[in-house]
C-alpha cells in the first residue's frame, strides 16, 4: 500500500502551550520540524481561564521569555488588562498576570508558527510512536526514537520527537451524569497513543481537571460587583516588548461572592457529582478546587470569591472564576443564580471535569529526555503538571533540548537554584507527585535570587548558547549587567559626609540625619529611600536606564538576605555536582536501607542532590551513598 | 574542596582520666587558636610545627575551663587528611563538654555520627576494602543517634516541639497561600498577629534552651530510684533537688502512691530520679501496686538513695527495704535532722552489716566499700550541698556508668533549639524592619527546619500540604 513517508529532524505532537514552544525552539535551531495537532483551528487554545502569569507563573513566562521562547511576546501583543500581582510584599514575589484576549491570542499564536521558517504545521493524530532497540543501552536508554505514525498511516521519520499531547490522551468530559468521551472544548481525544507509549514500556497515569462555566455578559448584572482594574502602568512580560506598546485601553474584571444559598443547593446535590460519587478515577489538583470541593473542605467558609472576567475583546462570553464544577447542568444553573448579579445569568458553555492520561514524570531526566529512549522528550500536561505557563515552560526546554540533542550538543538543565523553571522540572522528575503540579511561589527556595525583575540576567546567556536568543539581545544584557555591578560598587564606596546639604536633604524625606560619614549604599538600605531619591547629594552618577536603577535598589536593599540565599546555593550546588554514574548498582550496596534502595533504582537520579530530594531517601543513604560513590570513582580511575 | 570544620569527644564519656577533642577540617588550628592561650599568652597553634603537643589552657572568653595538652596536626598526614588539633583535658564530662562548647561557640560544627571516618574515607585515608564496613559504620552510628535522640526525648518536650513546628507552618502556609493567591486571601492585620506569635514562639524556645542546659530535655541519665519508708521525706527531697512542688508533699503516710519521673542535671550530671511510693506492709491496694513497683524500680535503678526519717527508730520495714537494696549503689539520707535524731550512720551500716550477714560470700560485689551515709533536712535544705557532691563524685570516679551519647544527643537538640531561636530573632529583626512578608517567611522556615531535627522529622513537602488543607486557594 503506498504510503507518505516523511523525513523531518523533529517531530512536535501537540500545538498546545508546551507544544507551540517546543515546536519553535527546534525550528530557530535550524531544525525541520513538524508540529502535529488535532485541529489547526486550536492552536495555542486557553480551554480554560483567560489570564497568563499569576503568582510564580508570572515568572515562568518571564524565564521562558529570556530563554527565547514565545509566550511573552504573544501575550503582550494580545492582552486586554494586566496587573502586577503582590505589589506590596517582596520584590521577589510579583508577579506579572494579564487577561488574554482568548481568540486573538490563539490567532497571533498561529501566525508566529505558520511563518516561521522551517515548521511545518500538520492537523492529524499521532497514533505510534516508531523506536527501534539501541545495539548496546546507552546509560538507561536501551531504545531510540525514529519517528511518528499517524491516523491516516503516514510515516514521519524523526531524530527526535516531543511530546505535548496536553489533556487530550483518552480525554473525557464530565458534566454531572453527562459523559463525552472529547478533550477539551469538544476537541477530539487522543484515543490511540496511549497503547503505543505503554508498549513502549511508559508508565500512565490519569489525571483531571476542570473548568468553570462561561456566560453571557449581556445576562449578567455588574452594577451587584465590584470592579477591578488593571494596572495604570502596564508592565510587559517580554524582555524585547517596548514598555510603551503595552499602554492600552484596558477592560475590567468584577469581583463578587457565593452565599449560603449556593452552598445549600451544592451540598443538597452532591451525590449528583460525578467525583463524590467516585465516578472520576483521576486524581484533580487541591489548588484549584472545584466550588464542590471547596464548599465541603472548608466548610466554615461563609464565602467564596468569584471574579467574572472576559475571555476577550470580540465575544460576550465571560469565564467565572472559582466556581469550576463537574455538577449537572441543571445543578450549575440554580448554583450560579444564587450568586449576586448572576441571578439572571444564561450559561454559553456549561462547566465540566475533564480526565486525561499522563506519564508519571520521573521516567524523565531533568532535559526532559526520557531516560529509557533517546530522543523522546516531553513537556506540558503530558508530564503531569497543569497551567498555560508551567506547559509553555516545560515545551520550551523539550525544545531546545531536542535540539540540542539532534545537533550533538550537550542539553540544557535548569537547576533550582537558576530558574523556577528548574524547580518545576526538578519537582516533576524527582518528587511522587500525585496530583497536576502547579507552580507555586513557596515550592523554590532561593525565590530572592529568582526574580522575575532579573529573569534576563539569570537565563538569557543560556537562551543564546542555544541559539534562541540573538547576539543583540544577549549583549545588552551583558552590558546591563556591568552597569549593574559597576554602579552598585560605586554607591558602596561612595561616601556623603553629615554636612548641611545633606541633613537637610534627609530631613525633607523624612530620614533621620547622619552622624558620621555614610556610603549611598547606607542611605539606599533605608526603607523611606531608593537609589533615584538620592540623585539631588548624588550629582556625580551617569543616567541609567530604568531596568538597571531597579536591580540596584533591590541588590544593595536586600543585600543581606541575598547573600544568605547564596550561601545556602552554594551548599546546594556542592550535592548536585556530586553526579551519579548510569551504571550504578544500587543492589551492590547493601548499607542502603531497602526503601531507598528501590526509590533510587525507580528515579536512577543523576547526581546526590537529586537523590536527597527523593522522598524516602533519608540523610543516611546519602552519606552511604557518598561514601560509595567515592570508593567506586576511585575504582573506576585505577581499572 | 574546602570543607566546615567538625568537632567531637573523641573518647567515651564517663569513666576514663584523661578524655579528648578533636577538631578536624580547614579552620580546626584557627578556631583552636581562638580557645587556647599558652603560659606565657604568646605562642599561637598557627605558628606551631605539624604534630607537636602544647601545653596550655582553654579559655571560654576571660573563663578558664581546663589546663591540657593540645597536639596540633597539619594536613596531610593526619587521620582526615584535613586539619587535625586534638585537645586532652581532665577527662571529666563537664570539662569535655564545656570545651566542646566552646570550639563549637567558635566557628566548629558539630560531628556528625561516623563522620571523622567518613572523611577519612572520603580523603583517602582508609584503604578502599574497607568501604563496606565504612558505610555500615556511619548508617549504624546515623540510625542509632536519630533513634536514640527521638527515644531519649522526654514526651513532653517532644509535644512542645511539635506545637511550635505546627504553629510555625501554619503561618508560613498562611503568608505563602497569600503569596501565591493574593487575590483570595489577604494579609492585612498579619504583622501584628506574627510579631506577637514570634514573641510567644521564641520565648518557648528560650524555655527550652534553659531546659537542655539543664539536662530536662532527655530522659535517660542515670537512673536513680529514691526509697525509703511512708512519710520518710522522700517527695520533699526530689522537691528540694527540682525546686519545684511536682511531688505530693504532706505528712500524711502514703500519700505518692505510685512513682514519680523526673529527670534533673546535677553538676552536669544527669540524673532520671524515680521517687516511689513508701515501702511498708499494706491492705490498701492502691497503695500496694506503688510499693510493687517501687521493688521493681529499685531492682533496675543505678543508685539508690534510701531515706530515713532519723527522728523514728528503724524497723521492720527498713530491714525489708536494706534486704532489698544492699547490693546496690546506695546513699543513705538521714533526713528530718531538723528533728531530734535518734538513728545515725552506725546504726545503719550495722543493720547493712547484718543483711551482709545473710548472703553468701560470691554475693557480695559491694560488701567492702564504704557505705555512704549522709544527715539531712530536705524540709530546711541542709545537707544537700554535701549531697550533691557525693553524687557527682561517685560519677566522675566510674562508679556509677552512663551512656556517652546522651551528652551529644542533648548538645544536638540544644544546637537545633538555638538555631531556631537564632532564626526567630531574625524574623523579629524583619518585622522591625518592617520587611515584606516573603521575607519572613524564608526565616520561619529554618526555624522549622531545625526543629524539624529534634524530633527527627524532614521539611519534604510539609508546606504545601498544609497550604491547601488550611486555605482555601484559587481559581
Amino acid at each position: 500500500m503506498p504510503e507518505i513517508r516523511e523525513k523531518v529532524d523533529v517531530c512536535v505532537v501537540g500545538a498546545g502551550h508546551a507544544g507551540c514552544e517546543a515546536a519553535l525552539a527546534c525550528a530557530r535551531m535550524g531544525l525541520e520540524t513538524v508540529v502535529f495537532t488535532v485541529s489547526v483551528d486550536s492552536i495555542a487554545l486557553m480551554p480554560c481561564n483567560p489570564n497568563i502569569g499569576g503568582s510564580s507563573k508570572g515568572h515562568l513566562v518571564r524565564e521562558l521569555d529570556a530563554l527565547g521562547g514565545e509566550m511573552g511576546k504573544n501575550i503582550d501583543k494580545t492582552f486586554i488588562q494586566s496587573k502586577m500581582l503582590n505589589i506590596s510584599k517582596g520584590p521577589a514575589v510579583h508577579s506579572l498576570r494579564a487577561q488574554a484576549d482568548k481568540a486573538e491570542y490563539s490567532r497571533a499564536m498561529r501566525k508566529v508558527l505558520e511563518n516561521q521558517e522551517h515548521l511545518t504545521i500538520k492537523q492529524a493524530e499521532v497514533v505510534e510512536l516508531l523506536a527501534e532497540d539501541l545495539e548496546t543501552p546507552d546509560g538507561l536508554a536501551t531504545k531510540k526514537i525514529t519517528g511518528v505514525k499517524t491516523y491516516t498511516g503516514a510515516i514521519y521519520e524523526a531524530k527526535a520527537v516531543v511530546l505535548c499531547t496536553g489533556t487530550y490522551l483518552k480525554a473525557r468530559c464530565l458534566c454531572g451524569e453527562a459523559i463525552t468521551y472529547t478533550g477539551p472544548n469538544g476537541l477530539q481525544a487522543a484515543n490511540y497513543l496511549t497503547d503505543s507509549l505503554k508498549s513502549l514500556g511508559i508508565e500512565m497515569r490519569r489525571f483531571k481537571t476542570g473548568t468553570p462555566a462561561r456566560m453571557d455578559k449581556r445576562s449578567i448584572d455588574f452594577s451587584k460587583m465590584e470592579e477591578q482594574f488593571g494596572d495604570e502602568r502596564v508592565v510587559p512580560f517580554s524582555f524585547s516588548t517596548n514598555p510603551e506598546d503595552v499602554q492600552i485601553d484596558q477592560v475590567s474584571c468584577w469581583l463578587t461572592y457565593t452565599n449560603k444559598n449556593t452552598h445549600d443547593i451544592i451540598r443538597n446535590n452532591l451525590d449528583r457529582s460525578p467525583i463524590y460519587a467516585g465516578i472520576i478515577e483521576g486524581t484533580g489538583p487541591r489548588y484549584c478546587p472545584s466550588i464542590e470541593d471547596k464548599v465541603v473542605k472548608f466548610s466554615d467558609k461563609e464565602r467564596h470569591q468569584v471574579f467574572i472576567e472576559p475571555e476577550g475583546l470580540h465575544t460576550n462570553e465571560m469565564y467565572v472564576g472559582g466556581m469550576s464544577s463537574s455538577l449537572p447542568e441543571d445543578v450549575q444553573l440554580a448554583m450560579y443564580r444564587t450568586v449576586p448579579g448572576l441571578e439572571h445569568c444564561k450559561i454559553v458553555r456549561n462547566a465540566y471535569a475533564i480526565e486525561y492520561d499522563c506519564i508519571n514524570p520521573g521516567q524523565l531526566y531533568a532535559t526532559l529526555q526520557f531516560k529509557s529512549i533517546q530522543g523522546l522528550f516531553s513537556g506540558g500536561q503530558f508530564n503531569g503538571s497543569s497551567g498555560y505557563e508551567e506547559a509553555a515552560a516545560q515545551g520550551l526546554l523539550a525544545g531546545m533540548n531536542a535540539g540540542l540533542f539532534v545537533q550533538g550538543k550537550e542539553q540544557i538543565v535548569l537547576d533550582r537554584s537558576q530558574a523556577y523553571i528548574g524547580v518545576l522540572v526538578d519537582d516533576l522528575v524527582t518528587k511522587e507527585n500525585l496530583e497536576p503540579y502547579r507552580m507555586m511561589t513557596s515550592r523554590s527556595e532561593y525565590r530572592l535570587l529568582l526574580r522575575q525583575d532579573n529573569a534576563d540576567l539569570r537565563l538569557r546567556k543560556i537562551g543564546y548558547e542555544a541559539g534562541l536568543v540573538t547576539k543583540e539581545q544577549y549583549d545588552y544584557v551583558c552590558e546591563k549587567e556591568t552597569l549593574i555591578k559597576e554602579e552598585t560598587e560605586r554607591l558602596y564606596q561612595t561616601k556623603v559626609g553629615a554636612n548641611h546639604e545633606v541633613q537637610a536633604f534627609l530631613e525633607s524625606k523624612g530620614s533621620s540625619g547622619l552622624k558620621t560619614a555614610a556610603s549611598l549604599a547606607e542611605l539606599i538600605c533605608r526603607p523611606e529611600l531608593s537609589y533615584e531619591m538620592l540623585a539631588e547629594i548624588d550629582p556625580d552618577r551617569k543616567p541609567l536606564s530604568p531596568d538597571v536603577i531597579e536591580q540596584i535598589n533591590i541588590n544593595i536593599k536586600y543585600d543581606g538576605y541575598i547573600k544568605r540565599q547564596l550561601k545556602q546555593v552554594e551548599q546546594y550546588k556542592k550535592m548536585e555536582n556530586k553526579k551519579i554514574p548510569v551504571s550504578i548498582d544500587y543492589d551492590d550496596i547493601q548499607s542502603l536501607r531497602l526503601e531507598a534502595r528501590q526509590k533510587l533504582k525507580k528515579f536512577q537520579p543523576v547526581s546526590v542532590g537529586q537523590a536527597s530530594r527523593i522522598s524516602g531517601v533519608s540523610p543516611a543513604d546519602i552519606s552511604v551513598l557518598l561514601v560509595y560513590l567515592e570508593h567506586y570513582g576511585s575504582k573506576q580511575k585505577k581499572e | 574542596m574546602k570543607t566546615d570544620t567538625i568537632a567531637a569527644i573523641a573518647t567515651a564519656v564517663s569513666d576514663s582520666g584523661i578524655g579528648i577533642i578533636r577538631l578536624s577540617g580547614e579552620d580546626a588550628i584557627s578556631i583552636a587558636d581562638r580557645v587556647y592561650r599558652s603560659k606565657n599568652r604568646i605562642k599561637k597553634l598557627s605558628e606551631v610545627e605539624s604534630h607537636t603537643i602544647h601545653y596550655g589552657y582553654i579559655y571560654d572568653g576571660e573563663e578558664m575551663i581546663d589546663e591540657v595538652m593540645v597536639a596540633v596536626m597539619k594536613a596531610p598526614n593526619t587521620y582526615t587528611r584535613e586539619h587535625t588539633v586534638e585537645i586532652d583535658c581532665h577527662g571529666g564530662i563537664l570539662v569535655m563538654n564545656r570545651i566542646l562548647e566552646v570550639v563549637l561557640k567558635n566557628g566548629c560544627r558539630l560531628a556528625e555520627p561516623g563522620e571523622f571516618t567518613k572523611r577519612a574515607f572520603l580523603n583517602g585515608r582508609i584503604d578502599l576494602s574497607k568501604a563496606e564496613a565504612v558505610m555500615d559504620l556511619i548508617h549504624a552510628k546515623n540510625e542509632f543517634a536519630l533513634k536514640a535522640s527521638v527515644k531519649q526525648l522526654k514526651g513532653a518536650v517532644a509535644e512542645k516541639v511539635h506545637a511550635l513546628r505546627d504553629e510555625l507552618i501554619y503561618e508560613i502556609a498562611f503568608i505563602e497561600s497569600a503569596l501565591d493567591d493574593p487575590e483570595h486571601i489577604s494579609l492585612d492585620g498579619f504583622h501584628d498577629r506574627l510579631a506577637q506569635k514570634t514573641e510567644q514562639i521564641s520565648q518557648t524556645l528560650k524555655k527550652l534552651i534553659d531546659s537542655a542546659d539543664n539536662g530536662k530535655m532527655l530522659k535517660d541519665g542515670i537512673n536513680t530510684v529514691i526509697v525509703g519508708k511512708p512519710n520518710a521525706g522522700k517527695s520533699s527531697l526530689l522537691n528540694a533537688l527540682l525546686g519545684e512542688d511536682k511531688a505530693i508533699v504532706t505528712n500524711i503516710a502514703g500519700t505518692t502512691r505510685d512513682v514519680l519521673e523526673e529527670s534533673i542535671r546535677l553538676h552536669g550530671i544527669g540524673l532520671n530520679i524515680i521517687d516511689t511510693a513508701g515501702i511498708r506492709d499494706t491492705e490498701d491496694v492502691v497503695e500496694k501496686i506503688g510499693v510493687e513497683k517501687a521493688f521493681q524500680y529499685a531492682q533496675n535503678a543505678d543508685l539508690i538513695i534510701y531515706v530515713v526519717d532519723s527522728s523514728l527508730p528503724l524497723d521492720e520495714n527498713d530491714e525489708k527495704i536494706i534486704s532489698l537494696i544492699k547490693d546496690k549503689k546506695v546513699i543513705v539520707l538521714l533526713n528530718k535532722t531538723d528533728l531530734e535524731s535518734v538513728v545515725d550512720e552506725n546504726l545503719i551500716k550495722e543493720y547493712f552489716s547484718r543483711a551482709y550477714e545473710k548472703m553468701q560470700q560470691s554475693e557480695l560485689p559491694y560488701k567492702n566499700e564504704k557505705l555512704t551515709v549522709l544527715r539531712i533536712s530536705a524540709k530546711e535544705s541542709t545537707g544537700m550541698e554535701v549531697f550533691e557532691q557525693t553524687i557527682k563524685d561517685m560519677f566522675f570516679s566510674g562508679k556509677i556508668a552512663t551512656n556517652d551519647e546522651l551528652y551529644i544527643t542533648n548538645k544536638r537538640h540544644k544546637e537545633a533549639l538555638e538555631e531556631a531561636y537564632e532564626s526567630m530573632q531574625m524574623v523579629k529583626q524583619s518585622l522591625a524592619d518592617d520587611m515584606p512578608e516573603d521575607f519572613y517567611s524564608i526565616d520561619l522556615m529554618s526555624a522549622y527546619a531545625s526543629l524539624g531535627k529534634i524530633i527527627g522529622e524532614e521539611v519534604e513537602d510539609d508546606l504545601v500540604e498544609e497550604i491547601f488543607s488550611k486555605f482555601c486557594m484559587g481559581k
